[in-house]
């Protein structure tokens, strides 16, 4: 058979098994190769009616195509943004489904002709060798080895030395660049908007909360009542990204359950007749946490499923959080509303190295 | 003006001023109190309470006792739940559902088809309501979404996205928690049981009241489930609004599993023939 | 036997164009209106020498060899459609009111990436089709890079020389996936947010530094205003340039090293059998574009992905229930679901392994492991020759058993990433599928090793049987002296040599661990080690019938049929007749 390029070089053949092993050739071992065998030809390549059919479906799937593509660009004008059909947005489906097709169409035509048309003997083309020849590697080698001798590197280990060292330090200004990137965190993980006197109100609605509007069994999605307020131009106090940051850290959920129910008094106590407010970030991985089972008393996490129970001040009882959701202690007001007593004791959100140092 | 003043001392003037008085402050306070009506007149009818007692004895003491006092099991768990203080509305709701008669003991009760018809559920829900006050069945301020605004719609969407998606989801499939219990999807659902469910706090879910989650609150708050759950999956097929798990599995079996089979028939030997 | 060489690629000082290289006035172009500027080309950079020898190169046919294509021009079909969604997509996160056309948001204060996201489903002509295609496309080349690298690790298309390529691919991988999450979180809607918040904690886990990293990262705390106009970037320049530049990588060494192929007649460790790039190839391929393409826009119009008008603007204080990354996330979700509460302190710093061993660790794990395997098999086989022929699954017990059970693995942590879903699409407690994969983890992917590695060498013994024997023919028959046997057809020689065209395993004895005169040989504990592993590696493997116990094979067959019957070809064999005995012509 005749070859482009360079002669069959088998590397394996050279060198062998480095560990002295024969190589055991294909052939004959234990069945000799039966080499490729006579070709076998096709309908269309015998027949010349099966040719002719093979061309005009070709050639209709290729039509077809071009059809469709027509039809999308007519579909774009002649549909509406709103208009349904069969459930969905018809804009959508017809534009979707015409692409598509055309898209396929061509495909499949291309396809067919390869398979029924194009020449389909089996081409056998040889392997080189994946490394360089031998002397490719000597003429290269020696190459470097001038060009390394004519530029001193290796002799003057000065300028290479300092060289080295001037080109490694350069890396430092790409990782300081980056030092503005963020602020550093400082005290920001442990501090959230609410404080004493902050009221507890209906998330949304922004509506105050009196004990009497909560029943046992009810959960209340909460957020501080600066949320709601206005300063003295009118605009909101917190709105955008700042809401989002502080909304992040300081979303609350309230609970109420009978006080015989309540297990752990040091919890009780933070609330209210049973009242307890809870953070709404679980303490895993800062997911909301607001799926409240009535009857066990547990908060449930819908990420990852960390389970916590109020009724035990918090404390985790299945999943991978390992801290007690934070409890936020609450009180009333001279006006019978539902009050922060304080900010958080311990930081909300997900762990992170510095939790506990302080 | 004259027979005014004329009349001013006749002897029924007092009574009539009294009288007057007390209409315009009965008045007002019928126009402004909250509506319960319906569980007063529910549990006035003496006639339905004691067809809901019969009935109860019938279907529902086995499980929450004669007196609905509640029934523990011998392990100290209850076999069924005390109704006192349930209010007409969680009969309405449970009953009316299917939900009850629980068909077997597990962590849920599924809705299933209803037994009772709504005479029926009437008579049950006037008996319970009888036992002690409690949540009356929501009149059509709750669930009436005829002519609302867009506003409103939007608003009821954020009251859904904050309360409600946790347990059943953005378009309210539903969803699952511990023990084998789950928030039910809310496909199809009418309006009422929404309100009732939210005031009742039915199985795991937790009450939303009427002080909380005010009726109007409530009521877009079903109008929005509404919106989005007629509205057009505009996508295509909406693959059970279960999220990119469904979607994994249509990319592999859809998309993958197509172009492999595409792969298959772009490399299978053509058909030959015996060249004679 | 006959076989067709290309005879183009030996001629040298081709007159195709017409014309030679380098004159001005030549004849007139015979190959039609291209020559020209092609001439005008190759006067200027020569393309001939290049173009001879790669226009009819030759590949070899074989359908898991265009899962790799999938991949390919999904990332074309991602490129494309990607364009498209910049024209209007805007990564502020500065909150306006959303004015569009879709009702139940309207009004509603969100940031500019939402509420143009929207613009885009709703407003703009085609654009939800080019979202779902965009992330379809997505879906599917990662699914298929998956498919594919499962198809080279099974076929041992990652040997020497084509290392550098596997781990070209696995550098490919590794950034789909953070390009899929990211492309994905761009929208800011409530799904994707919280996926981002939990990408926080992940980064606040990192020991010592984690806080500053995630303040670093999103310019502050979570979700702060500078994420999603930085994450855009890493989408659309970042990661897209760094993958263009490897699939070039990728691309280059499949065509220098040249593609694998199955063993079978005439195919060798040496040369390369199949069909020439121009016109087969590049038919097949250049349509099997356009079917890739097809099915993506169908699917696009057809199933519904990613509907962030559902979900909501991001507000931390909303989650809904199933909140799942895309699949190609799912098995780290899953990690992190079944892991137990592991953090603690140590010297007042706290180490929150619960989350950094699935969410940070197992990725780098992960890829170290697929990254070093080849190198790992390479050091304890011994075998440092070159590979050009694959080798079918089961004539590689331990590999496939390897790949088994990562897959099984994997598919373990995929399903603990749904447990929510199947909790309730099965009526089961997601607390009892948690607790069952955690034990299930371990103990799983070993029990599929050793089954899968007892099915290989299975299969290996029914591929010996039937090259020995033949196939069961379903004719027994019943000698003079009352024997019954069954009729078995001999396997065509084609047949034959595709079942026994792998290599013998060879495992050198053990070295010993003291030379002559008992002084211990350097680095003989670890030259012992590594043949114990390549005991335990190989050792196993059933070995293919030698020429002798073929002979006699043959004879015994011999001795029972009067007619043994021998097929030329494949093509010859027409099914059998009664006796069994192979029709002819």
């Amino acid at each position: 058979m005749t070859v482009a390029g360079r002669p069959p070089h088998d590397s394996s053949a050279e060198h062998g098994d480095r560990h002295g092993r024969e190589v055991e050739p294909h052939t004959g071992d234990p069945v000799p190769d039966p080499g490729l065998g006579e070709h076998e030809y096709r309908p269309t390549d015998v027949d010349s009616a099966a040719e002719k059919r093979a061309e005009r479906q070709i050639a209709t799937l290729f039509g077809l195509s071009a059809l469709l593509t027509l039809a999308f660009c007519v579909a774009y004008f002649a549909i509406g943004r709103n208009d349904t059909f069969a459930g969905t947005n018809a804009s959508n489906l017809v534009l979707g489904t015409t692409l598509g097709l055309a898209l396929l169409f061509i495909g499949i035509g291309a396809i067919q002709w390869a398979k029924t048309l194009m020449d389909d003997h089996e081409i056998v083309e040889m392997r080189h060798g994946s490394g360089s020849s031998e002397q490719d590697k000597a003429e290269a080698l020696a190459s470097f080895e001038q060009g390394a001798a004519e530029s001193g590197f290796g002799r003057r280990t000065l300028i290479r030395n300092s060289l080295l060292t001037s080109l490694g330090v350069l890396g430092l200004p790409a990782v300081v660049l980056l030092a503005d990137l963020g602020p550093l965190p400082g005290n920001a993980p442990r501090q959230t908007v609410w404080a004493n006197g902050v009221r507890v109100v209906v998330d949304v609605s922004g509506e105050p909360l009196r004990l009497e509007d909560i029943e046992v069994g009810q959960l209340v999605n909460a957020q501080p009542a600066v949320f709601y307020e206005t300063d003295e131009a009118g605009e909101p106090r917190y709105e955008g990204t700042e809401l989002l940051n502080a909304k992040a850290k300081a979303a609350v959920v309230l609970v109420r359950m009978l006080p015989d129910d309540l297990v752990n008094p040091e919890s009780a106590a933070k609330g209210v007749d049973g009242v307890l407010c809870f953070s709404k970030i679980c303490p895993h991985l800062g997911c909301p946490i607001s799926l409240w089972e009535q009857q066990t008393r547990n908060l449930l996490c819908p990420c990852h499923q960390s389970t916590f129970d109020l009724s035990d001040g918090g404390q985790v009882v299945f999943g991978p959080a390992k801290r007690a959701v934070p409890q936020l202690e609450i009180g009333l007001d001279e006006e019978g509303y539902l009050i922060a007593m304080g900010d958080f004791t311990v930081p909300i959100g997900p762990s992170f190295p510095e939790m506990y140092q302080d | 003006m004259r027979s005014l003043s004329t009349h001013r001392r006749h002897p029924l003037a007092g009574v009539l001023v009294l009288l007057i008085g007390l209409l315009l402050v009965g008045g007002v306070y019928a126009a402004f109190a909250p509506r319960s009506a319906q569980a007063e007149s529910l549990a006035d009818d003496e006639a339905l309470v004691e067809a809901g007692r019969k009935l109860f004895l019938v279907g529902c003491a086995s499980c929450h006792g004669s007196n609905a006092q509640g029934l523990l099991q011998t392990r100290g768990g209850q076999f069924g739940p005390s109704l006192i203080g349930v209010g007409a509305a969680a009969v309405d709701f449970q009953v009316g559902t299917g939900r009850m008669p629980l068909a077997q003991n597990s962590p849920q009760a599924p809705d299933k088809p209803v037994i009772y018809d709504a005479d029926e559920i009437e008579a049950l829900a006037a008996y319970v309501a009888s036992l002690a006050p409690g949540p009356a069945i929501p009149g059509p301020e709750y669930y009436d979404t005829s002519g609302l605004s867009e506003e409103e719609i939007v608003e009821g969407g954020e009251f859904f996205r904050t309360n409600c998606t946790a347990c059943h989801n953005s378009v309210g499939i539903g969803g699952a928690l511990g023990g084998g219990r789950y928030a039910p999807s809310l496909e199809g659902v009418e309006g009422k049981y929404f309100a009732e469910a939210m005031l009742t706090g039915p199985q795991s879910m937790p009450v939303f009241s009427d002080d909380v989650i005010t009726p109007e609150d409530k009521r877009n708050i079903v109008a929005y489930v509404e919106e989005i759950q007629s509205a057009p999956a505009n996508g295509g097929l909406s693959l059970g609004g279960v999220g990119p798990v469904a979607e994994g599995l249509v990319g592999w079996l859809v998309g993958i599993g197509g172009l492999v089979l595409a792969a298959l028939w772009i490399t299978k030997a053509a058909m030959r023939v015996r060249k004679q | 036997m006959t076989t067709h060489t290309d005879s183009t690629s030996g001629t040298t000082g081709s007159t195709a164009l017409g014309a030679k290289a380098g004159t001005t006035t030549g004849k007139k172009p015979s190959y039609g209106p291209l020559a020209g500027p092609t001439q005008w080309l190759d006067d200027r950079v020569g393309l001939a020498g290049l173009a001879k020898k790669q226009m009819r190169k030759v590949f070899p046919d074989h359908w898991s060899f265009m899962l790799g294509e999938i991949a390919l021009y999904s990332f074309v079909i991602l490129l494309l459609s990607g364009v498209f969604l910049t024209f209007w997509y805007d990564p502020s996160m500065t909150e306006v009111e959303y004015g569009g056309s879709y009702g139940p948001l309207r009004g509603l204060e969100m940031s500019r990436a939402y509420a143009t996201s929207l613009e885009l489903s709703f407003d703009v002509r085609g654009g939800l089709l080019m979202r779902q295609i965009h992330h379809w496309a997505a879906a599917l080349f990662l699914a298929a890079m998956l498919v594919h690298m499962l198809r080279v690790f099974f076929t041992g298309a990652y040997r020497k020389p084509r290392e550098t390529n596997w781990l070209v691919g696995l550098g490919l991988l590794q950034l789909g996936i953070i390009e899929g999450f990211a492309g994905y979180s761009l929208p800011d809607d409530l799904l994707s947010g919280t996926g981002l918040r939990i990408a926080e904690g992940l980064m606040r886990s990192i020991p010592v530094v984690g806080t500053y990293i995630s303040f670093f990262v999103f310019g502050g705390e979570f979700p702060g205003g500078d994420f999603i106009p930085r994450l855009y970037i890493v989408h659309v320049l970042l990661i897209p340039g760094i993958l263009l530049a490897l699939i070039t990588l990728h691309m280059v060494l499949l065509v220098y090293n040249k593609h694998t192929q199955w063993p079978g007649p005439g195919r060798t460790n040496n040369n390369v059998v199949g069909y020439p790039l121009l016109p087969v190839y590049m038919a097949k391929a250049g349509g099997f574009f356009f079917v890739v393409f097809g099915v993506t826009a169908l699917m696009g119009a057809l199933f519904q992905i990613n509907p962030i008008w559902n979900f909501g603007p991001y507000n931390p204080a909303e989650v809904t229930a199933g909140s799942q990354p895309d699949w190609y996330m799912g098995w780290l979700d899953g990690a992190l679901r079944m892991m137990p509460p592991w953090e603690f302190t140590i010297l007042s710093w706290t180490f929150s392994m619960n989350v950094f061993i699935p969410g940070i660790l197992l990725m780098g794990l992960l890829f170290g492991v697929l990254g070093a395997y080849p190198f790992v098999e390479q050091w304890v086989t011994g075998d440092k020759r070159e590979h050009h022929l694959l080798e079918r699954p089961r004539n590689a017990p331990t590999r496939t058993a390897f790949g088994a059970a990562g897959i099984t693995a994997y598919g373990l942590l995929w399903i603990s990433g749904g447990n929510d879903i199947i909790a309730t699409s099965f009526g089961l407690d997601f607390y009892w599928i948690t607790r069952s994969l955690r034990v299930l983890i371990f103990v799983g992917p070993v029990l599929v090793f050793v089954l899968t590695k007892r099915i290989c060498i299975g299969l290996q013994r029914k591929d010996s049987e039937t090259v020995l024997h033949g196939y069961e023919s379903g004719v027994i028959v019943r000698s003079p002296d009352g024997g019954y046997s069954e009729r078995h057809v001999p396997v065509t020689p084609e047949e034959a040599w595709r079942l026994t065209a792998h290599e013998r395993p060879t495992v050198a004895a053990l070295p010993p661990a003291t030379d002559g005169n008992s002084v211990k040989a350097p680095q003989a504990g670890l030259e012992r080690a590594r043949a114990r592993l390549a005991q335990f590696w190989l050792g196993d493997d059933h070995e293919k019938p030698t020429a002798g116990e073929l002979d006699e094979a043959h004879h015994h067959a011999a001795g029972h049929d009067e007619d043994p019957a021998e097929l030329e070809t494949e093509r010859d064999y027409q099914g059998t007749n009664e006796l069994g005995v192979p029709r002819r012509h």
